[in-house]
């Protein structure tokens, strides 16, 4: 467009097309991304930004907003017992859901990091419980775990059980187990199939390498393996937390959602913290969104703060195995000290015996480790102040 | 050479190495996982997850396939092993079921899971596409706020959500269940990481070069190159509105989504839990078919988003 020449010319006229392509370049990129952007802040800010709205205010279904209250909803939340019960087997839900998946989804993405025959069978076997539908899952669990189910009858012909009702929904803690198990069912697989694609962007030279210096599999699974993987396992251990926090499908279809089910047990022993919010604002029984919404936001920060100290555990747990080398160098160091003394040790005995001086070959290699050498290098070791 | 020496100057294990080395005559096997080949410990251990995995609906079906009686005699086993024509009857009567009308329900959520799918795909490609291969000022920033919203617990926005559906008129109305979820974060994201990879900045500058406008350029360059990463996308949407339960039951009243068909399986059978549970795995066979389709895609779907997430 813009010419060198010396003889002025006449300004070359804009074409309409040449205007609008101009406006084509600078605007779509803004109005590509808009759709997300509109979307986000109609049904993702403005909630969030209203919840706070909703929580200093009486508020019904029907009759929408009613007084302002201030922080009454919020004091009325946490001076609830339900809901720090509701808060306790939130927490609990999560560990019994999360610590044995995230070990099982490590084994058995370990199980398939190998040369398997019918590779994408396995993993597809894996995958099926992400599709099967929580409500469903939940159903059937509540089944197998119930009174006449595939557990507690043969628990009971075992001695182990003595309870006429299933005490899976009866005592707090075996009902959270049970409810965990199905979340360990729903996202084991998916987490391994993550993990297993983390562990094969793992070098494969590190194996091979970990192999001459003589590591066990578990050696290299724990000192190669996890600390390579690392960043994956703060994503998933993020992601379990921010989703398995909020777990509602599950415990709402536990005991069928029939007539008096769905509320988290007689006893609420199994009512979760979004259960109590939902039944807060559209239970049968009940009609305060203010409050309700108080929870969300109290919720919200409780993720968030959770969230935050999972991820500086997760990051000082598999950190803590990387400080390994640290120990390897001294050891590194020490055996070259070791090398050091054995070859001018085996230099010199060859001399002795007038053997030609090539390191390695002399005569007496099956006692190649004279009785001082290792003395000597544990005094190398000790002066250069190596602790093990 | 000695092991001795190996010991003293590469260490124990590699004089371990040598020495097995030696006996053999060959390199020993290491132990790096993609080369080796797993015994049967391993294919019996794998055998187990299979099962696990297959187990509910595989309960569910046998529980369909029985009668009250024959559930109530089989305690602390599944009540048969194999199906019978039951499980047909059994679906007949809960298709036909007069509480709910599972057609109804069926067309609801395809209808919403269409939508929703066909939708994410199209404007998290055209928003991809325009974080990846375009320039713009304000790009990086924006770009990490659509990262950061990912964040955020979504349920925790749901009783001003209900508020405002209500006020739209959108209670019991499959809208409450379509708008919000046209195009998520997720999926921008997802898109944009693909994109910026798979898409060569060449392509995009011959196209504007031959004068092609820029939703053309989208069109017909972004989009076919989008292909894969669009088709899994879209999967992992329908799955998800598929099978979500929580915000339609905020929002629905009499209008079902299938998920929705469980809770009242209890209200209709009551008792009867043949019927239920044939109701049960009805309501999640539709995915099972997906599955069974396009598993494959899924599970690399699942291992991409890893490597890149």
């Amino acid at each position: 467009m813009a010419t060198s020449s010396a003889a002025p010319r006449a300004p070359r006229r804009v074409g309409w097309g040449q205007r609008l392509s101009r406006w084509d370049i600078k605007l779509s990129p803004y109005l590509y991304i808009s759709p997300f952007f509109v979307l986000f802040a109609v049904f993702g800010a403005f909630p969030l930004l209203f919840n706070v709205v909703v929580a200093l205010h009486d508020w019904h279904r029907r009759a929408g907003m009613g007084d302002f209250v201030g922080l009454d909803n919020f004091t009325w939340v946490l001076r609830q017992p339900l809901f720090w019960r509701s808060l306790e087997n939130t927490f609990s839900i999560f560990l019994w859901g999360g610590i044995p998946q995230l070990v099982l989804a490590l084994l058995i993405a370990a199980i398939l990091d190998q040369n398997l025959r019918a590779r994408t069978f396995w993993r597809m076997s894996v995958l099926l419980p992400f599709v099967v539908m929580p409500v469903a899952t939940a159903m059937i669990f509540g089944q197998v775990f119930g009174q006449f189910g595939l557990l507690v009858p043969n628990l009971q012909d075992m001695g182990l059980m003595t309870h006429v009702d299933s005490p899976f929904f009866q005592d707090r803690l075996l009902s959270h187990v049970a409810i965990g198990s199905m979340v360990v069912f729903r996202w084991t697989g998916y987490n391994a199939l993550i993990l297993l694609a983390a562990m094969q962007a793992v070098p494969r030279e590190l194996y091979e390498a970990s192999t001459v210096d003589g590591a066990s599999r578990m050696r290299q699974f724990f000192s190669v393996t996890l600390p390579s993987i690392r960043p994956t396992m703060i994503f998933v251990v993020l992601t379990m937390t921010i989703g398995g926090l909020q777990i509602f499908d599950e415990v709402r279809m536990y005991d069928g959602g029939g007539t008096g089910g769905g509320n988290g047990g007689a006893d609420n022993q199994w009512t979760t913290v979004v259960l109590y919010l939902y039944n807060l604002g559209f239970g049968d029984w009940q009609d305060r969104l203010g409050q309700a919404a108080a929870v969300g936001w109290i919720f919200a920060v409780v993720i968030g703060v959770f969230s935050l100290v999972n991820f500086l555990l997760t990051r000082s747990i598999s950190s803590s195995s990387t400080r390994t080398p640290r120990v390897s160098k001294a050891r590194r160091d020490a055996v070259i000290a070791r090398a050091r003394v054995a070859a001018a040790e085996s230099e010199r005995r060859a001399r002795e015996a007038g053997v030609p001086t090539i390191i390695g070959r002399t005569s007496t290699s099956d006692a190649s480790r004279p009785p001082d050498t290792g003395r000597a290098a544990d005094a190398d070791r000790s002066r250069e102040g190596v602790t093990r | 050479m000695s092991t001795g020496f190996i010991e003293n100057t590469a260490g124990a294990g590699a004089a371990r190495y040598a020495q097995k080395r030696a006996a053999t005559g060959r390199p020993i096997r290491s132990h790096n996982p993609s080369t080796r080949r797993p015994g049967w410990v391993t294919y019996a251990l794998l055998a187990v997850v299979f099962a696990v995995s297959v187990f509910p609906l595989y309960a569910s079906a046998m529980y369909g396939s029985s009668s009250t009686q024959e559930i109530s005699r089989a305690v602390g086993t599944l009540p048969r092993f194999f199906p019978t024509l039951t499980l047909l009857e059994n679906f007949g009567e809960v298709l036909s079921a007069s509480q709910f009308n599972f057609w109804m329900a069926f067309g609801n959520s395809v209808l919403v899971a269409v939508a929703v799918s066909a939708s994410t795909v199209f404007f998290s490609t055209l928003a991809g596409f325009s974080f990846a291969k375009l320039t713009f000022r304000g790009r990086q920033a924006l770009y990490l706020t659509v990262i950061a919203t990912l964040a955020i617990p979504a349920q925790v926005g749901t009783i001003p959500m209900f508020v405002m559906m209500n006020d739209f008129g959108w209670i019991d109305s499959l809208l409450a269940l379509t708008v919000p979820g046209l195009v998520g974060a997720f999926g921008v994201f997802w898109m944009t990481q693909y994109l910026q990879e798979a898409l060569p900045f060449e392509l995009v500058e011959a196209a504007r070069v031959d004068g092609a406008s820029m939703f053309r350029t989208f069109w017909s360059i972004a989009m076919p190159a989008a292909r894969p990463a669009a088709a899994t996308l879209a999967l992992f949407t329908f799955v998800g509105s598929w099978n979500s339960f929580f915000w339609p039951a905020v929002v629905m009243r009499s209008q079902l989504t299938m998920p929705l068909v469980i809770p009242q399986l209890r209200g209709a059978f009551t008792t009867d839990t043949g019927l239920v549970m044939s109701g049960v795995f009805l309501v999640a066979a539709p995915l099972l078919v997906v599955f069974v389709l396009a598993g494959k895609q899924l599970v690399s779907g699942v291992m991409a988003g890893a490597v890149k997430g």
